[in-house]
């Protein structure tokens, strides 16, 4: 325990610090001075602790340890911000992100060294996929023991750098409150992302302390986010769109993250052109609009997918031609003109080379869009857009997202969710974890509110939905927040329950329980001829008394006819209450459409049987 | 198309390890890098070979300028510009070969810079091409060691790469 001797004799520690500063140059430490009431001097965690609070920060996920002691005896003295106590790192980072996909504000995490930190990688991993802002504190080692593999010591920034938009250490006590603003600025500004900061325990002593100064403004040199776009691109982009006889608006998460899906409803019912979503975009559109034509990519719609193949304009906002969305890049959209809108010059032409390049924020871009359509004299082709119309509309009638139930009681996962779609009358936070039961999700629950949607769609990260929604719920205590899942992904993060008994969290947990992991069993039905490798669930947990033994609430739905009743104990009976669906779905049934691998956008299994 | 890209760089601990990092974490290629601080002691310079088609290269510069830490950067080989690249080499020198190295190092401009009973150590400076060229001249054979510090390169004329 020699690490404590500075604590226990600060006058020693102060003489010592004092030494190194001359010998290295460094600025004396200031000596702890009551009387002087015009300089506040606060330790590195209480620092930590405030300059969280002046960033802005209500909520902080996170369990503590021996690196973080000092900066969790600082949170204990105050309450200003609030501590989360999960009961893995992991879903920390995941109700961080669930917070910040939610409000748009950044999620914070905190985390001890070593096996701490190393646990919310995967949290983190899913927030740089999808552009979230988070602010990761995570502790290390003492200074002078860094780099000895130290007891719980792990290169924290070295492990998260390739998942991370930056990383900062802490050298010195006194940077603290500016590495947290550099930190909430970097993390929320520009294309959003994760920060870590990694801060040794001799960096957080109690008994030293510093001036506590919280910079006005930050500083960045080498980073300047556009701030508007190029407007010659942009009067280019107009032209373009004016002209187009088959437009289509494919609108991603990026529209989200802005805070813009006002201004492309605006745009998109001004033009008149058909609107499609991503997965990450889903809700920037209304999904009921009459000029919404579903989600496009691997699991699209039908008329999405054919109106981008046959587009001659595309217009892409703020998403990133993901590989579920394009398909073979080589046979994406080829008669289309591009034109692609995002913040990030690194996602412009990196997968399909685009036309008409605009790097800017959206809704700038989109303000200076529409100030140009209102000086021009030129309006759409109405006639070739009617056509266009008349053409999609056939597509439609296909109505290739119908699905038949069966006779028996056993339920289809869809009726599931159209379901709970009309019983939260399509106004809730739906989080989801990944496979069939996620796409399931995008496809029948119309979105008509951005931020609604929750969903890990980069990464594809099992175990995201329950903390997410977790995060949203503490936050939005008044909303609905039902977590999708299925029973494989929800046993990746199950133990969080406890996290919800202890500081009363009543998420609705929706498990579509088919036995077996769905998607996984979808491929290997489709190209293993059925060979069912571990894709099957066997000795699978009593869902209901599960939940019981953690004292929430547990339904299990065997049939159809249920359904009705435990919804409604599920919204109102228990609406104070943690409730644990436990829905018995068709193991047989597979998510339609499917893109065929390697094809076009318009290569598509409808059914098991139907081919386009 | 082997390029030169000529980065300015926070003098930072960690702002190396985020350059190569990215290298390696997206498949791009590392021919040579070079870096060392400037006269601006908050600032490195790093100078890196890399080959790749334009869309590659496209691609590389636009990652290497969202790292925080890459403060300006520019691709030396868009322009007219001068690159160096310094090698020490060790090479077997005994009986009448050590008049023929001598020779050869001197059409170089090398200097001998070392000298023991069997072994010259020659200092060359120039392009990798030069420097691989005089390799090729006194043959591989007789080369014991080599070291080579990488390509540094500055544009010509008026043209800086500064804040």
């Amino acid at each position: 325990m020699r690490n404590y001797k500075f604590i226990i004799q600060p006058e020693r520690a102060f003489v010592f610090r004092a030494l190194i500063a001359q010998l290295f140059q460094l600025p004396t430490p200031l000596r702890a001075c009551e009387e002087d009431s015009t300089v506040e001097l606060l330790s590195g965690g209480e620092m930590l602790v405030r300059a969280l609070h002046e960033s802005g920060v209500e909520y902080i996920y996170g369990y503590p340890g021996g690196s973080l002691l000092h900066v969790y005896d600082a949170l204990y003295k105050q309450s200003a911000v609030k501590h989360v106590l999960v009961r893995h790192e992991q879903a920390a980072a995941h109700m961080a992100d669930g917070y910040a996909r939610a409000t748009g504000k950044p999620g914070v995490v905190m985390v001890t060294s070593g096996p701490g930190a190393t646990n919310t990688i995967t949290g983190i991993a899913t927030a740089f996929t999808d552009s979230i802002p988070m602010v990761v504190i995570s502790g290390q080692v003492m200074s002078h023991l860094v780099g000895d593999d130290a007891f719980q010591e792990t290169d924290m920034l070295g492990v998260s750098r390739p998942i991370v938009k930056h990383s900062f250490s802490v050298r010195r006590p006194e940077d603290i409150p500016e590495l947290v603003a550099k930190a909430f600025h970097i993390a929320s500004t520009g294309r959003p992302g994760p920060v870590v900061i990694d801060i040794p325990k001799d960096m957080t002593m109690p008994n030293e302390r510093y001036e506590y100064v919280y910079p006005k403004k930050v500083k960045l040199r080498s980073y300047t986010p556009p701030q508007r776009g190029h407007s010659g691109q942009i009067k280019k982009a107009v032209e373009l769109l004016l002209k187009a006889k088959r437009p289509v608006i494919y609108a991603g998460g990026g529209v989200i993250i802005d805070g813009s899906s006002d201004k492309l409803r605006a745009l998109v019912d001004r033009l008149d052109f058909p609107c499609t979503n991503t997965l990450m975009g889903l809700g920037s559109y209304p999904g009921t609009g009459e000029r919404f034509v579903g989600m496009l990519g691997m699991h699209g719609t039908y008329e999405a997918n054919m109106t981008m193949h046959h587009a001659d304009v595309v217009l892409a906002i703020g998403a990133r031609f993901d590989d579920r969305v394009t398909n073979a890049t080589s046979k994406f959209c080829p008669d289309a003109k591009i034109i692609h809108i995002d913040i990030d010059p690194s996602s412009i032409s990196k997968t399909i080379i685009v036309d008409v390049p605009i790097v800017g924020p959206v809704g700038n871009v989109l303000d200076e869009m529409m100030a140009l359509l209102d000086e021009s004299n030129e309006v759409p082709d109405a006639e070739a857009i009617a056509s266009w119309w008349k053409q999609i509309n056939e597509w439609r009638q296909r109505h290739a997202m119908r699905y038949e139930k069966n006779d028996s009681q056993l339920m289809k996962p869809q009726e599931v969710i159209e379901a709970i779609w009309a019983a939260t009358k399509g106004d809730a936070y739906v989080t989801s974890d990944v496979g069939q039961h996620q796409m399931f999700a995008a496809q029948y629950y119309k979105f008509d509110k951005p931020n609604r949607w929750i969903n890990s769609g980069g990464l594809g990260t099992m175990g995201f939905g329950f903390p997410a929604a977790m995060g949203i719920k503490m936050n939005f205590p008044e909303e609905m927040v039902v977590c999708v899942t299925g029973e494989g992904s929800i046993q990746m993060n199950i133990q969080e329950l406890s996290t919800c008994l202890q500081y009363g969290i009543p998420v609705k947990i929706l498990c579509l329980n088919n036995g077996s992991l769905g998607m996984v069993r979808q491929w290997q039905d489709m190209n293993y001829e059925g060979r069912h490798s571990h894709s099957y669930m066997e000795s699978l947990p009593d869902f209901v008394k599960l939940v019981e033994a953690y004292g929430h609430v547990g339904i299990r739905v065997t049939g159809r006819d249920e359904l009705p009743q435990a919804l409604e104990d599920t919204f109102n009976k228990y609406n104070d209450r943690l409730v644990f669906l436990d829905v018995a779905v068709d193991p047989e049934e597979h998510v339609y459409p499917m893109q065929v691998p390697a094809g076009s956008m318009r290569d598509m299994w409808l059914s098991k049987t139907e081919r386009t | 198309m082997r390029h030169i890209i000529s980065i300015l760089l926070e003098n930072e601990p960690g702002a190396l390890s985020r350059v190569v990092g990215l290298f390696a974490q997206r498949g791009y290629n590392i021919e040579t890098l070079t870096v060392a601080p400037t006269e601006d002691n908050t600032l490195s310079r790093l100078t890196m070979t890399t080959t790749g088609d334009d869309r590659k290269i496209e691609q590389i510069t636009k990652q290497l300028n969202k790292l925080i830490e890459v403060v300006k950067l520019v691709d030396l080989s868009e322009g007219p510009h001068i690159e160096r690249e310094l090698m020490l080499i060790k090479v077997k020198a005994v009986g009448a070969q050590r008049a023929e190295i001598k020779r050869t190092a001197d059409i170089f401009r090398g200097q001998i810079v070392d000298v023991s009973a069997s072994v010259y150590t020659i200092q060359l400076t120039g392009t990798s091409d030069k420097l691989e060229a005089f390799i090729e001249a006194i043959g591989a054979g007789c080369v014991l060691e080599t070291v080579r510090t990488g390509v540094s390169g500055i544009s010509r004329g008026e043209k800086i790469l500064s804040l």
